[in-house]
């Protein structure tokens, strides 16, 4: 039981983390659907940092790699804002290519560095046992880990930023209607470049999250299975409010911790349901969800459009 | 005078222009990582990318290995055209890899365990895909679900839902299913002799011709008939076209049920050949959906150019097998695929570029 609230709580970070950088993106006029790419770019560089402090003090390690990973990630959705704010290009189509290359260059990165240490080793995984630890507090067998605070750190900060800052009114105002922003003085640009930014920032946190939430290695080639897809479904559910999304993510973090600790419950284990069963759950429980709270979806009006200051 | 700007502002121009550009570039990026990994052998192994099957000593083999391209080639076209089809009426079906999943799962399924003949096993693929299809389509005419998210939640599912169902049809020592040419050779799309052309490439069918021809289908359906000159007026204005009483609901749910169907039909092509089989612990779902957009945008979003594009992104992507992998990775014309499809997103920007530029004053389009 324990070990499904441990789970729950470390999935429905990663899921509030990234689902917060849509929230950000989106808010501004801007559909990151790469985030799933730009969680593994963040998961990438961190588990490289997390490789090469192995021995570091926790807290330097802790710190390091959220900075990293949150860099890695930022750096990454520059491709994003380049071709999707200044060359107006189709967000949909920017945002499926950062997932592919995402996968494939984490992968030919990894292999590369890999077989540069050892000839004979051409696998695609990056092992992080020790420096995992510095992330984790045992309190009993509960193992509180500090990414779970920053989740929530996060969830407070967007909140403010979004509500209780010019900046956050003045970002949601170029997702609703960027033309009268513009009107009066607001430069739509650089809002939705901070958007896009925030969500890298986010994203890139949420990826060495996921790869450090249950193991403690991680093969680059089977990217983050569509985790970036779901938190987007959770942005949805959440109705882009940062509260929501957090509830939402408790969610749907139950239900993917659900596939790593069922065979622990007797009764769940007794029922003999293949484990596909489990791990289709997260994704089909968010299709469900999309078909009854899309209706009266709440997005921002001027998503995925681009902003053409010359078209009035 | 007038001559010239017109090349410039051919639309059939600027497409082979932007998508040579795009080639060029990923290539180049592809070469420059390869010198970073390596710098001595980066130009034979971009080479050896570009070459794939021009890599083979002899003739016979060559011919074998163009054979094998071509089978592949024919399911990456279905799945590249499924994407292009859904695109012309607005709709991005990501989801075709889902789709191409369950027709996988279907025809195999059909085939090893009930031993259906090849034509029984091709239709249950197209009923799978179109199902799957469809089943997004109703979510984003009904629900004002995103397709793409709804597309991408569905290929998990048809991932795990295959692996499940084949989990009764695989080898008892390996997570392959059975080999269909020993289980059910009916079952096996006929070769019609063509095996013989490709020095007795036994892969080789029918699915070859069989796919160009259904992209010319879908070119002169989508550009030559009312019902697609419909859908693609539902894809560009949904209220305008609601307006002129067009069903914009039934087309939105038609063209994703449509798109399903030929990307569940290239499943049938690639696994009713018996080139590979199904590996039921798979957690990734298979590349060749993902593989279609780029064929997609590099075709320039027209069915005929994606013929030649589908064989160009797979004829690199088995290129990278060819190379030396105990230095690089494989995975190398997988990143130069990605870029290309990144730099697609250009190619909008860049053709508005064309048709101003020596325009002169007037700087109207056409």
């Amino acid at each position: 039981m324990i070990l499904l609230i441990q789970y729950t709580l470390i999935f429905a970070s990663v899921l509030s983390l990234v689902a917060l950088g849509g929230c950000f993106s989106e808010h501004s006029g801007v559909i990151n659907l790469g985030l799933e790419g730009v969680m593994v770019i963040g998961a990438l560089g961190g588990a490289f940092t997390m490789k090469g402090l192995a021995n570091a003090p926790a807290i330097v390690i802790v710190l390091a790699v959220i900075i990293i990973s949150a860099l890695s990630g930022m750096v990454y959705t520059v491709l994003l804002g380049v071709a999707c704010i200044n060359f107006k290009a189709d967000q949909t189509l920017v945002g499926t290519a950062l997932n592919i290359l995402s996968t494939a260059a984490a992968t030919v990165i990894v292999k590369a560095v890999n077989m540069h240490e050892n000839p004979d080793n051409v696998s695609s995984t990056i092992q992080y046992v020790n420096a995992k630890k510095a992330f984790i507090v045992k309190l009993g067998k509960f193992e509180f880990n500090w990414f779970m605070l920053v989740a929530v750190i996060a969830l407070v900060c967007a909140y403010v930023v979004l509500y209780k800052t010019r900046f956050g009114l003045r970002l949601m105002a170029c997702g609703e209607n960027p033309q009268a922003a513009d009107s009066v003085g607001i430069n739509v640009y650089k809002m939705r470049w901070s958007g896009v930014l925030l969500s890298g920032i986010l994203g890139g946190i949420g990826g060495i999250v996921y790869i450090t939430a249950g193991v403690s290695e991680w093969k680059f080639e089977t990217g983050v299975a569509g985790f970036g897809f779901l938190a987007l479904a959770v942005m949805i559910f959440g109705q882009w409010k940062p509260v929501n999304i957090g509830l939402a993510a408790l969610l749907f973090g139950f239900f993917r911790a659900l596939s790593n600790v069922y065979s622990g419950f007797d009764f769940l284990a007794a029922l003999k349901i293949p484990g596909s069963v489990y791990n289709m759950m997260p994704y089909l429980i968010s299709l469900i969800v999309l078909a009854f709270t899309s209706k009266n979806s709440r997005a921002p009006k001027a998503e995925g459009i681009p902003y053409d200051k010359g078209s009035r | 005078m007038n001559e010239k700007k017109s090349i410039l502002k051919n639309e059939g121009f600027q497409a082979i222009l932007a998508a040579l550009i795009c080639i060029v570039v990923g290539l180049l990026v592809g070469f420059i990582v390869l010198l970073i990994i390596n710098p001595a052998g980066a130009w034979d192994a971009i080479v050896a990318i570009m070459q794939n099957f021009m890599t083979r000593s002899s003739g016979p083999a060559r011919l074998k290995n163009l054979g094998n391209t071509l089978v592949k080639t024919s399911p990456l076209l279905m799945c590249a055209l499924s994407i292009n089809f859904c695109y012309k009426v607005g709709l991005f079906n990501i989801g075709a890899a889902g789709q191409y999943v369950a027709g996988a799962g279907m025809c195999l399924y059909a085939g090893l365990a009930w031993k259906l003949p090849w034509f029984m096993c091709v239709i249950l693929a197209i009923v799978a895909g179109g199902l799957f299809g469809t089943i997004v389509g109703f979510l984003k005419a009904y629900c004002n679900v995103n397709e793409v998210i709804s597309g991408i939640m569905l290929n998990w599912i048809g991932l795990y839902l295959v692996n499940m169902l084949l989990s009764g049809v695989k080898e008892p020592s390996s997570p392959y299913t059975l080999k269909l040419s020993s289980v059910n050779p009916g079952g096996i799309l006929p070769s019609l002799g063509m095996g013989a052309f490709f020095a007795k490439n036994k892969y080789v069918t029918i699915a070859i011709p069989l796919s160009v021809i259904i992209a010319v289908v879908v070119w002169v359906v989508l550009n030559k008939t009312k019902f697609g000159y419909e859908l693609r007026a539902t894809g560009f204005n949904k209220e305008a076209a609601k307006y002129a009483g067009m069903n914009e609901k039934k087309n939105i749910i038609l063209t994703l049920m449509i798109g399903g169907i030929l990307a569940g039909l290239g499943a049938s092509f690639f696994y009713l050949s018996a080139i590979e089989e199904w590996s039921v612990t798979q957690s990734s779902v298979p590349a060749m959906g993902f593989n279609g957009i780029a064929a997609t945008f590099l075709g320039g979003l027209n069915p005929i150019g994606t013929i030649f594009s589908s064989f160009f992104i797979q004829h690199i992507t088995l290129g990278g097998s060819e190379i030396d992998m105990s230095v690089y990775p494989s995975q190398i014309s997988d990143l130069i695929s990605a870029i290309i499809i990144y730099l697609c997103g250009f190619v909008l920007f860049f053709k508005l570029v064309m048709n101003k530029s020596g325009s002169g004053k007037g700087g109207h389009k056409k």
